[in-house]
């Protein structure tokens, strides 16, 4: 029987929701509001909150800088490609270890998470060796490459655990009515799993957009993505909050606007498997 | 023979591309106030040399420091013109990452830059960075406060002085605090300010054999006094203050006395970013009276990395960014007082730059004292004021300087951290071979 869910149990806990997560969206708000003020205004101490001279220069500043069309345009390209490729990739091979595991399965699931637990600068100078005689440094296939390498491990991981949980027993009807392996992937598996996948690789999106390792090693100024951008405009020595704020919210919009739409998705495949 | 179809195309292709050709500069820089300025004046490069097209890559700091390293120790030949530190210009010359730049132009008048630089970044007497600005640390203090508390700043302060002074200062109720230093651990935060106040009191990161010092009474001189004065006279939560939040509480009115980097001095008088501008003076780092005071010298330089194969047409960036012309074109387009100080003595010559700049001879004076080849009392083994040129020192100066930090925060001990400093200094320089 489910919980009676009293009124005043549904304040709290609305209350609780909305507290934390104004706690956690706090910081990208506050970079918001700093992006509209002055380079002085940024630094004030005590801070302003609402009531300031609001001002879109640093905007323009930005604008007048650095060409943030490229710089999205790559990011759009790279943080996409990367999920593309991963996705055709990463589904048939979810879908063996999942449908027809052997008894190594399981030793190659984790072989492959293993290799996210080395820390990425460990292999920089290798990796960077690789792609200068490859003739990659600098270009969008490259940093499409690895961004996909390095995500694989995580799509196929979720994927997996997403397709144990469809029924064997619909795949061997479909099999007994005779279809082949592709009819039983295109027709049967694929129609049931859209949310798992759909989120699965709207979370590789969001992982590649902010990519900032890699992207700001292997990348100079061809195909520089949105983190060069941002990098850009920090600085030791100087005043520059307002301005990387705006450069901040410029870069995050794209994937805060597609993220707001596909929330749904993303929250169904995060606690995917949580609740039986 | 027939020629083959792709040599025909190679050849439509080449033919087509060949009048084309405009040799494309990449320039990797950093995200300071000057370098932006050049940046924006790119256009005069380019009209000069309409067979030069420039490319800029902004990183900060620490970003393009791992970035450039990693495409010249790797000769991935990514960019043409590189901006270094003092640093790093004699540990990549000694490499033979760098090209020696003899080579830039007539009248790039050497003998004009101020010789404490020059000596920064040559080798062998040979140049290997041209330098474009530079800087080196001074006090800026608050004339009013002073006045009012009946002190008068001297032109040569001791750090006795100092110390009695921020005390006084200090009205905690008020909001205003005596002093403001550097707190934030890194090598180039808090372990700049405080290898440079070590310098002063007689302190040196290793002897003659490579022998880490943390284990000697200067330093605990050293680091006793600061944390001691912060304690009595910083503002609150200085262990996590660099200078981006230094200048911030200074621009704001909270601190009587700040010592750091001389191009903050164009910050704090700058009414448009300042509410203090009108009540700053300038006097040099302090001294405990053994001849060395608590400043350090740094500059940014431009410089060739090895691999590049466009050798000439980055000479001709380079002695176009640098020289003596480059100071007027910026003060023709903004004024004297956003030339780039530091590095030519014809500027601190310059009457209309001195009239606008009241900061411009005690920076001088702060460059003149600073000595990179005999930066400490004691004789020591590296160059470098507020660093030793040596490639391990950002790992180990960022560890000791947690240390530090923590020392400053009460998470740990002024003797705690100076063992600590010094064990995990030790252990570093037997891994890198320097002693057993």
């Amino acid at each position: 029987m489910a919980r009676r869910v009293t009124a005043r149990r549904m304040v709290v806990s609305t209350v609780a929701a909305w507290f934390f997560g104004g706690l956690i969206f706090f910081p990208i708000l506050w970079m918001v509001l700093t992006s509209f003020k002055t380079e002085l205004e940024a630094f004030t101490v005590p801070p302003s909150f609402l009531f300031f001279d609001w001002t879109t220069e640093n905007y323009a500043t930005v604008q007048e800088r650095s060409d943030y069309f490229l710089h999205a345009l790559n990011s759009i390209v790279i943080a996409g490609g990367s999920t593309l490729i991963a996705a055709l990739i990463a589904v048939p091979a979810a879908w063996s270890m999942a449908f027809a595991p052997t008894k190594r399965t399981k030793d190659i699931l984790l072989w492959m998470l293993s290799t996210k637990m080395m820390p990425a600068v460990g292999v920089l100078v290798p990796i960077y060796l690789l792609f200068k005689n490859l003739g990659l440094l600098d270009t969008r296939s490259g940093l499409i490459a690895i961004l996909c390498l390095g995500n694989l491990p995580i799509v196929v991981w979720m994927l997996f655990t997403y397709f144990k949980e469809i029924p064997r027993d619909i795949l061997e009807a479909a099999r007994m009515d005779g279809a082949t392996i592709r009819r039983e992937l295109t027709y049967v598996l694929l129609p049931m799993a859209i949310p798992g996948i759909a989120s699965t690789l709207l979370l590789n999106l969001i992982l590649a957009w902010n990519e900032a390792f890699w992207t700001l090693n292997l990348s100079t100024s061809k195909a520089a993505p949105l983190t060069v951008f941002i990098a850009s405009y920090s600085s030791p020595e100087g005043l520059f909050w307002a301005k990387l704020s705006a450069a901040s919210t410029m870069a995050i919009a794209p994937i805060l606007v597609l993220g707001w739409f596909c929330q749904r998705q993303l929250v169904r495949g995060l606690t995917f498997g949580a609740v039986k | 023979m027939k020629p083959s179809f792709g040599a025909l195309v190679g050849a439509a292709i080449l033919s087509i591309s060949a009048p084309a050709i405009a040799e494309t500069l990449t320039i990797a820089t950093v995200n300071n106030s000057d370098m932006i300025r050049m940046q924006g004046l790119t256009s005069d490069f380019t009209a000069k040399n309409p067979d030069i097209t420039v490319k800029w890559v902004t990183l900060e700091e620490n970003v393009l420091r791992q970035r450039v390293t990693t495409d010249i120790a790797t000769k991935g030949g990514q960019f043409d013109v590189l901006t270094i530190g003092t640093y790093e210009v004699p540990i990549w010359a000694k490499k033979g990452w760098l090209v020696p730049l003899d080579n830039l132009g007539a009248d790039y008048d050497v003998a004009d830059l101020l010789p404490k630089i020059r000596d920064a970044v040559s080798v062998d007497g040979k140049l290997y960075g041209a330098p474009f600005y530079g800087e080196s640390s001074m006090i800026m203090y608050r004339t009013d406060l002073f006045k009012k508390a009946g002190l008068t700043m001297p032109e040569k302060p001791t750090w006795d002085f100092v110390i009695d002074a921020a005390k006084k200062l200090t009205d905690k109720s008020a909001g205003v605090y005596g002093i403001c230093l550097r707190g934030k651990a890194g090598w180039g935060e808090n372990m700049a300010f405080l290898t440079a106040m070590a310098n002063s009191y007689g302190a040196r990161w290793f002897d003659e054999k490579w022998q880490p010092q943390f284990d000697k009474p200067e330093w605990k001189k050293t680091l006793t006094t600061y944390v001691d004065l912060m304690k009595a006279a910083g503002p609150p939560g200085a262990s996590s203050n660099g200078f981006n939040e230094n200048l911030a509480l200074f621009n704001a009115g909270k601190c009587a006395m700040w010592i750091d980097a001389t191009v903050a001095a164009s910050f704090v008088t700058n009414p448009k970013d300042s509410t203090v501008a009108d009540r700053v003076g300038f006097a040099l780092a302090p001294n405990a009276g053994l001849g060395k005071n608590a400043n350090w010298l740094w500059a940014w330089n431009l410089a060739i990395p090895a691999g590049s194969k466009k050798v000439p047409a980055a000479e001709k960036f380079i002695g176009w960014a640098t020289n003596k012309d480059y100071a007027k074109l910026v003060a023709a387009k903004e004024g004297w007082a956003s030339a780039p100080p530091g590095t030519r003595t014809s500027l601190y010559q310059n009457p209309e730059y001195q009239k606008v700049a009241p900061f411009a001879k005690p920076t001088l004076d702060s460059i003149d004292a600073a000595d990179p080849n005999k930066p400490t009392v004691q004789p020591v083994p590296y160059v470098g004021v507020q660093y030793a040129a040596i490639p391990e020192f950002q790992g180990i100066g960022t560890a000791v300087g947690q240390q530090f930090s923590a020392a400053l925060s009460g998470a740990s001990t002024v003797d705690a951290a100076l063992a600590a400093a010094q064990s995990s200094t030790e252990r570093e320089m037997k891994r890198a071979g320097y002693i057993k």
